[in-house]
């Protein structure tokens, strides 16, 4: 049942060969991505080949299968998770009842809409990273770039394949209009804020495979417990590949502080910009950033939106068969924090609408405990200091922190001294341009690293660190 | 010593992705708010969890005298050092007479107490005996050499399952065939070459191959060469202190071989393989055989990059050709073979059928004197410096 069979045009494990309308519809999408892919995908690349993870199959022992892939030949297909059997609704006025394996036809436009945002997200970091190829610090890092981009398209494709197998014409064109946005286009942009920033060098790309990832993750686990059969089993699958993205942002940025360390020791000095490695404050800086652009993905603390897809049993909350309650939350309180004269105060509000802000604080303790693993590596060099998160109400631009001005230790401001002390907490101008200088030519030699990274503690798939990951063609 | 072999989670390492605690069948992986850990329990060492973690932070087997339990692993913010690889832990006990003697028949040509090579690892030796053997479960059992030839060669994996057996490229484990003898005496061990590198014939797993010959009325290689996969066998070792890889990577080896006697340095061209291709060393293996049918791994072994290993085969008995044997061959690449005696890096060993030192100790004097070197001079020298092994039998 789940075994792939790549013989297929689009590999799939969905019996696709049996729908053979689908078919015929994915089949004519099929050329449009890849055009796509060689506009926008990784600069320069279609025939190198990639040491790759690809699945064939979506049992534990398929879906890791690692081996030397020429970029032009790779091919993206339609995974989803093995069913589960007798799978219900669990939570919402649906609870109890089997699980959808069709669109409720009242529920449609939104879960159009929430598959739609999800699959936009994709396309759109590999859109960000586009140019990151020129610059990579390694091969090691080269490699696992392209494997969060290939996986990001797979996730696209398995967003496109809900759209067009229970969306119909609609589906359809939602499909092509995830093509036609671009990344910080200014008349079609992506769908999300966060998803127009340019990425334009390997800090802030860890930091956004480390953090915005993340919010993927979180995102994908709550539609994991969807009501919508399909699409659970699609996000499960996902979820699988996703935990590959967060390793590459938490060990990315875990080498570059390795190597400030190292640099801060053998110097003795905090200066460590003029040996052409990155300093912890800019890390800092940086950290303070994607944080804050990436709580605002989450939308308004209270929501009635939220609200709505989870009563709908479209859209959970993390792990929710997990959780010890009647998940329907009728009649429960959730604290939030709010805004109340010039500090803030904790206030009950109904759990439905507080759901965002549940799914966003789940995410912030797990970004949380990574940056401690962070502070673990300085510690271990006997350095003090320490990365911190900044407060929730920090530079955010959505929900209802966004009308005051907040200082990274959560005390409220003026927008005045917010302005003028930007730059002590957000990347500055200059610091970009600092960290883009160190962004010279590709470092292309197996085993080599650029200075102001750390090489990593050992290779993909037990692979030696010196592997040729990447061969160029 | 009874050292168990746990798999355990490097929290340093570790993201806490939960992929691993999805992929296992056997609900092995659990996890609190800190930690990923491996209930020694319940894990049964399939590796399914392996390949789908990130990080890598899952492919940790301690060996270990008692395994932790669930609780110390959610404490622990690092792994702990206690034993991870070779290196004795304790002065280990003399191995037991019968299997003293037949080491030393086997290595009567360079004598005793041979050091070995300056650069090779610390071996475990001893850890189980006749007495006290290791139970192993037969994982495979493939006939590989040709059907129809006289020679039946078999590769034969022995999997160690919870129980460590650490060794080192070199060494031989000893075989305990069931039953007794006509006197009714329980058999003496057989000893085998391991033919796998360190890290397991496949890496990470705790199992090694050996390769045996079927000796006719012979009990211990029949024995072997009968053993159907999931077989249990009581092993003893593993044995050796001196015929054992170089580690270095600027050591050049010259291996010679006939029959099984390759299984050691199969071990050997393997680690090089998988962790050290570019090393500066070279390899260079004279092979022997009657025909290519009967010489094991030969199709592996043609397939294996040049630029890895220099190999060179001597065919005795291929129709319409001269008979070679590998001194000849060693005799054709006189020119190459003295620049690499002339290194202090350099390492001679020689495995296979008794006898066959002899050949091959006529032809290094051969290419000495062409060459303006004094082989009784460098030979001993070379020995007591640990880089000259002989092991026949
Ligand atoms: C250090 C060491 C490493 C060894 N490594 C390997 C290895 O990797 N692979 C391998 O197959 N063997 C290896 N051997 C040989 C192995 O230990 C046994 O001696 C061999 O398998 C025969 O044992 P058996 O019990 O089958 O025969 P036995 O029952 O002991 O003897 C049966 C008959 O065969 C004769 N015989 C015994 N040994 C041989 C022989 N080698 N050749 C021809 N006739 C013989 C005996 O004289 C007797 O007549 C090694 C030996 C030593 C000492
Ligand atoms: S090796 Fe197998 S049994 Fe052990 S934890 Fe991994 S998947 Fe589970
Ligand atoms: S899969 Fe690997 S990284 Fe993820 S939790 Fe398990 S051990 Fe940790």
């Amino acid at each position: 049942m789940s075994s792939i069979n790549y013989a297929e045009k689009i590999p799939n494990n969905v019996n696709l060969s049996e729908d053979r309308k689908l078919q015929r519809a994915l089949e004519s999408w099929q050329p449009h991505y890849i055009d796509w892919w060689k506009e926008m995908g990784p600069e320069g690349t279609s025939t190198s080949e990639i040491y790759l993870r690809t699945a064939i199959s979506a049992e534990p022992d398929g879906w890791a299968q690692f081996g030397h892939v020429k970029m032009e030949d790779y091919r993206w297909g339609i995974f989803l998770a093995p069913p589960e059997k007798d799978r219900k609704v669990n939570f919402g006025a649906h609870k109890g009842e089997d699980a959808w394996q069709e669109v409720p036809g009242e529920y449609r436009s939104m879960l159009r809409r929430l598959i739609t945002v999800q699959g936009d997200t994709e396309p759109a970091s590999v859109e960000q990273q586009r140019l990151l190829g020129k610059c990579c610090p390694s091969l090691y890092d080269l490699r696992n770039l392209f494997q969060v981009n290939v996986e990001e398209g797979r996730h696209l494709w398995a967003m496109v394949y809900l759209l067009h197998a229970h969306f119909g014409k609609d589906g359809r064109e939602e499909a092509e209009e995830m093509l036609a946005r671009r990344s910080g286009d200014a008349d079609k942009p992506r769908i999300l804020g966060a998803f127009n920033e340019k990425t334009a060098d390997w800090l802030a790309f860890f930091m956004f495979t480390f953090i915005t990832d993340r919010d993927g993750k979180y995102q994908l686990c709550a539609l994991a417990e969807s009501g919508f059969d399909p699409l659970s089993r699609s996000c499960r699958f996902m979820l699988t590949e996703e935990a590959h993205h967060m390793f590459v942002g938490e060990s990315g940025v875990g080498r570059i502080i390795e190597r400030a360390c190292q640099v801060m020791k053998e110097n003795r000095t905090e200066d460590v910009r003029k040996f052409g490695v990155i300093d912890l404050p800019t890390i800092q800086r940086y950290l303070n950033f994607h944080y804050s652009v990436t709580s605002d993905l989450y939308g308004a603390e209270v929501s009635t939106n939220a609200a709505t897809s989870y009563n709908m049993g479209l859209k959970g909350r993390y792990e929710e068969t997990k959780i010890g309650d009647d998940h329907q939350l009728e009649h429960t309180t959730y604290s939030v924090l709010h805004p109340v004269n010039g500090g803030f105060q904790a206030v009950e509000v109904p759990a439905l609408n507080a759901l965002n802000e549940r799914l966003r604080l789940d995410w912030a303790e797990d970004v949380a405990k990574g940056v401690e693993r962070w502070n673990k590596i300085i510690a271990k060099h006997g350095i003090d200091f320490k990365l911190t998160l900044p407060h929730l109400a920090f530079n955010r631009a959505i929900g209802h922190f966004s009308d005051i001005a907040v200082d990274p230790s959560g005390k409220v401001i003026s927008t005045e001294e917010f302005a003028r002390r930007r730059d002590e907490w957000l990347p500055s101008e200059s610091d970009l341009a600092y960290v883009l200088s160190l962004m010279g030519g590709a470092v292309t030699q197996p085993g080599k690293f650029a200075n102001w990274i750390a090489p990593p503690a050992r290779g993909i798939n037990n692979q030696p660190v010196d592997f040729d990951y990447v061969r160029f063609a | 010593m009874e050292l168990k072999r746990q798999h355990l989670i490097d929290p340093v390492v570790c993201i806490r992705c939960n992929t691993c605690e999805e992929a296992c069948p056997v609900d092995a992986i659990t996890h609190d708010g800190t930690n990923y850990v491996v209930s020694y329990d319940k894990c049964t060492g399939c590796r399914t969890c392996v390949s789908p973690c990130p990080t890598g932070a899952i492919d940790n087997w301690l060996l270990v005298d008692q395994p932790w339990s669930i609780d110390d692993q959610f404490g622990w913010e690092e792994l702990p050092l206690g034993q991870t690889g070779p290196g004795p832990a304790e002065p280990a006990p003399l191995p037991p007479g019968e299997v003293s003697d037949l080491l030393a028949a086997a290595t009567a040509t360079t004598g005793p107490s041979v050091p070995p090579p300056a650069s090779a690892a610390k071996p475990y030796f001893n850890l189980y005996s006749r007495d006290t053997p290791v139970t192993a479960r037969v994982a495979g059992n493939m006939r590989i050499t040709g059907e129809g030839t006289d020679s039946d060669i078999h590769h034969v994996v022995l999997d160690f399952s919870h129980n460590a057996f650490p060794f080192l490229e070199g060494q031989s484990i000893g075989i305990v065939p069931p039953g007794t003898d006509a006197k009714g005496r329980a058999h003496n061990i057989r000893l085998y070459s391991i033919a796998s590198p360190r890290e397991g014939e496949r890496s990470g797993c705790n199992n090694l191959a050996l390769t045996v010959k079927r000796v006719a009325g012979g009990v211990g290689s029949n024995y072997v060469c009968d053993l159907k996969k999931g077989d249990e066998v009581r092993v003893a070792g593993p044995f050796g202190q001196a015929f054992l890889m170089p580690d270095a990577p600027n050591a050049n080896i010259i291996m010679i071989c006939t029959g099984t006697g390759s299984a050691p340095f199969r071990a050997f061209t393997e680690r090089r393989r998988r962790n050290a291709q570019d090393a500066s060393g070279k390899l260079m293996l004279f092979f022997g055989a009657r025909t290519p049918e009967e010489l094991p791994y030969f199709g592996p072994l043609m397939k294996l990059p040049k630029s890895l290993i220099d190999v060179n085969l001597a065919f005795s008995r291929v129709p319409d050709r001269p008979k070679q044997y590998v001194q000849d061959k060693i005799r054709e690449r006189s020119d190459d073979l003295a620049a690499l005696l002339a290194s202090a890096d350099t390492h001679v060993f020689i495995c296979g059928l008794k006898g066959m030192e002899q050949g091959c100790d006529e032809a290094f004097a051969d290419i000495c004197r062409l060459h303006g070197l004094d082989w009784a001079d460098l030979r001993p020298r070379m020995r007591e410096e640990g880089r000259y092994h002989v092991e026949t039998y």
